[in-house]
């Protein structure tokens, strides 16, 4: 690690009286990876704002090579060699790869795009990146991986000696990952400043050198990454003890009867004979890598993509299984499946709408007085089950967009329990939810299956997968390549299925 | 400080404030206005704008639109028109020929935006030309004056009193169009059709994902809106002594103006018809106030999509401080 290049001190930042930022510090060397941490809600975002100029602070000094500073916007913050690679890509998807870097700084001949000049400093920025793109690509074509390597180079075109990431792994696959640490460890190299934002804690041991804890739009603390543990972190993070160890039996009984069936599904080719069955009070994961069929199975299943073949049975009243015709998702709903998807703000919640409102769209006809809306009895309701699920609001008025993940995922699963479903497909549970709140969402999970909701789990992640399932199928590249009893289950043996088609 | 700024937040507010001053300074500056019967007429030509702006709300909440309702209600008016004069059909029938070719003009659009996945605009862009070809077809059509046999349904709109000079008119019209606004307003909020009409302009997929079916739903948007298309046509034929063919095109944009200067969200997922019937009363003002001042009609135009810029710019202002915070 070599000399200080940017300190931030005593940074405050208040929107309308409430407190975002509370005297928070930062200090980031050349040379070094320096992970800022902290659940949802803590600061990191905003601190981020403040320092390239997005928002102007109330108070605190922000010191870059030694000269105190304040940058009043991106433009004046990327002059200064201060970028920043956002979670969400900013890239134009009809251009090409070239003419996404230079976008609003085009080399020009007279009056004339320098095409060829462009194309030839895109190559160069991706020879010292070390990666290979063709910068005649149109955007769209590239995999969200490569699209980000291409954010990164051209962070690095504006002779940047302080770059951000936001988030930047979230979307990306393992071997992602793997190429973006390699340039992240480049560019350290190359003696620049770096300021990585995760979540991920795995991720923050392996590539960050120091390590920066906010809670609540206050300072807690900086650690050396090496010398400390990821309990260390976490309790800073939360400022309370989070245990994180897998399941080591099923929860679910071995008499427990199949409430879902599903034998030879096909749709398409990312979903290939899926056959597998479902117990009652049972969390079953599906694991796998990305791209590996699981969300399609799932939306196949509950009717949101079209199948070409497969058999699905639900129990019935009767406690026996009967075949199900399941071709839209009302369908679905009314065979008691509930599928709560990983985008939520897409697919699961209505964000400009009340909780209220949310919770009991999958069920209006239970508050149906001949064409009239109860809303007394939707209210009640919603109260409940704000209550029973413990969803940090102000009221039940509140409009979704104004809650975090962690609560927006509460939302949702209030939703399919009003409507009373058996079933819940939740795909991605935990995504973009901080670890606090990613705790009681898996205690409610377990309390659902414990009072005899059958849940099936799509997760990515590892240690999600093994705390948390009974059971787990693997899938890789639309077919299922095995599926293990919690009991047996390792990182080893999962990670295998889950390759098993590669090469 | 609270208060103040809540009625900011909402604007209807600001809409129903525009429409005060607009009155205020009618009031002030025009003799003519003052009289009773300009008020009158002013209203007699508000109907068929808000009528056509209460069924457009809808598909302006899913963020959709339709461009077929002016030359529609025109369509609808000269058909049954003709039927009238040519097949001696009773002005009941007519009416109802009228609402139902509403229904029919809206259900394509429906089917086409809401099973098929055209854009709404190139949906209702398509059936706009088709309603104006149909209307076309029909010479210029009067319906029956008040004095005709079937004149009657005049008095759906205004009442008169007595004969002659001294007659008296009562605009019903008015009260029926603010019971509508009522009963609409409770449609929008307290029923199913309302809240999934919401939620389908705030996230079609989402809403799908929880099991609705949200296809028949936008069908069903286009429909009503088909229907107050086929009542305005009514209310058209009521002011309009010859109605023409190849006309009506531009007047749905009124409507859409109105129902914007409202405080319909342009990216949809909110809307009042309070909002609405307000918004078209600016515009009716604007449109039949501003000779009375003494400005030409075409600056009714301009000041409209001031107007119009404005009620957008709130929206947009708004949503941007909610992204803030």
């Amino acid at each position: 690690m070599g000399e200080v290049i940017l300190t931030m001190k005593g940074i405050d930042k208040s929107f309308l009286g409430v407190h975002a930022l509370d005297h928070v510090d930062l200090e980031v060397r050349a040379g070094e990876v320096h992970a800022l941490m902290g659940e949802n809600g803590a600061g990191k975002s905003t601190l981020m704002k403040v320092l390239t100029g997005i928002y102007k602070k109330d108070s605190g000094t922000i010191t870059y090579f030694g000269k105190e500073v304040e940058f009043h916007n991106t433009r004046e913050a990327q002059d200064a060699g201060v970028v920043i690679v956002h979670q969400e890509l900013n890239m134009v998807g009809d251009l090409t790869v070239a003419q996404n870097i230079f976008i609003g700084r085009e080399p020009k001949k007279g009056i004339r795009i320098d095409d060829k000049k462009m194309i030839e400093d895109s190559k160069k920025l991706f020879e010292r990146l070390k990666i290979d793109i063709n910068p005649r690509e149109k955007m769209k074509n590239l995999t969200v991986g490569k699209q980000q390597m291409c954010e990164i180079a051209k962070a690095i075109s504006h002779d940047c000696k302080l770059i951000i990431f936001d988030e930047p792994s979230a979307a990306l696959t393992e071997k992602e990952i793997d190429d973006l640490f390699k340039i992240i460890r480049d560019l350290r190299a190359q003696n620049m400043g770096i300021i990585y934002i995760s979540h991920r804690m795995d991720e923050i041991k392996v590539i960050t050198d120091r390590v920066t804890v906010m809670r609540d739009g206050g300072y807690v603390g900086t650690l050396i990454t090496k010398d400390s543990t990821k309990e260390d972190i976490i309790n800073m993070m939360v400022g309370r003890v989070i245990y994180e160890d897998p399941k080591t039996h099923s929860m679910c009984p071995p008499d427990a009867p199949v409430v879902l069936k599903v034998e030879h599904l096909n749709a398409g080719h990312m979903v290939q004979d899926i056959s597998f069955e479902l117990h009652k009070g049972e969390i079953l994961g599906f694991s796998g890598l990305m791209g590996a069929g699981r969300t399609e199975t799932a939306r196949a299943i509950f009717g949101a993509d079209p199948k070409q073949s497969g058999k699905i049975s639900i129990l019935g009243k009767d406690g026996q299984l009967h075949e199900v015709t399941i071709n839209n998702p009302q369908d679905a709903v009314k065979a008691g499946i509930g599928y709560l998807s990983e985008d939520r703000r897409r697919f699961g919640v209505v964000v400009q709408k009340s909780i209220t409102e949310n919770s009991t769209l999958a069920c209006l006809e239970n508050y149906l007085h001949g064409p009239f809306i109860d809303k007394a009895k939707e209210k009640k309701d919603s109260e409940r089950l704000i209550k029973e699920l413990a969803t940090k609001t102000p009221s039940s008025d509140q409009l979704v967009m104004n809650l975090s993940g962690g609560n927006q995922q509460k939302v949702v699963i209030a939703k399919w329990l009003i409507r009373d479903s058996d079933i819940l497909i939740f795909d991605e549970p935990t995504r973009g939810i901080d670890v606090g709140a990613k705790n009681e969402i898996y205690k409610l999970m377990n309390k659902l299956a414990s009072e005899g909701k059958s849940i099936i789990m799509i997760s990515s992640e590892m240690t999600e997968i093994l705390r948390m399932s009974d059971r787990i199928v693997v899938m890789c590249e639309g077919k299922k390549t095995g599926e293990i009893r919690i009991e047996e289950a390792t990182q080893e043996n999962i990670m295998d299925k889950a390759t098993r088609n590669i090469n | 400080m609270t208060k103040k700024k809540s009625i900011f937040k909402d604007q209807r507010y600001i809409a129903l404030l525009i429409a005060i001053l607009l009155m205020v300074i009618y009031f002030i500056f025009s003799k003519e206005f003052r009289k009773y019967s300009s008020i009158l007429s002013m209203l007699d030509f508000s109907y068929y704008d808000m009528l056509m702006a209460f069924g457009v709300t809808f598909p302006l909440i899913t963020a959709g639109v339709d461009l077929s309702i002016g030359t529609g209600m025109v369509c609808y008016a000269l058909v049954a028109g003709t039927l009238i004069r040519n097949n001696n059909i009773p002005v009941g029938l007519a009416m109802l020929i009228c609402i139902l070719l509403g229904c029919a003009i809206g259900l394509l659009n429906g089917v086409l935006i809401g099973i098929m996945g055209l854009a709404p605009f190139i949906a209702t862009l398509s059936t706009c030309m088709i309603t104006r070809g149909i209307g076309s077809t029909c010479p210029a059509t009067p319906w029956p004056t008040t004095s005709q046999p079937g004149g009657w349904f005049h008095s759906i709109f205004k009442l008169t009193f007595g004969s002659g000079r001294g007659a008296f008119k009562f605009p019903i019209g008015f009260i029926f169009m603010f019971i509508l606004m009522l009963v609409l307003e409770f449609v929008l909020n307290h029923t199913k059709f309302g809240r999934y009409t919401i939620a389908i302009g705030s996230n079609r997929e989402a809403t799908a994902l929880s099991g609705i079916n949200v296809k028949f739903y936008h069908v069903m948007v286009y429909v009503v809106c088909g229907f107050f298309t086929g009542l305005a046509a009514i209310a058209y034929a009521a002011v309009t002594p010859t109605v023409q063919p190849g006309t009506g095109a531009g007047l749905e944009m009124d409507a859409i103006g109105g129902v914007f200067v409202g405080g319909v969200s342009a990216t949809g997922g909110y809307g009042s018809m309070i909002g609405t019937f307000i918004g078209v009363m600016i515009i009716c003002l604007l449109k039949t106030g501003l000779p009375y001042i003494g400005l030409q009609a075409n600056w009714q135009q301009i000041i409209t999509g001031v107007v119009l810029i404005v009620a957008v710019l709130i929206d947009i202002i708004k949503k941007r401080r909610a992204a803030v915070l």
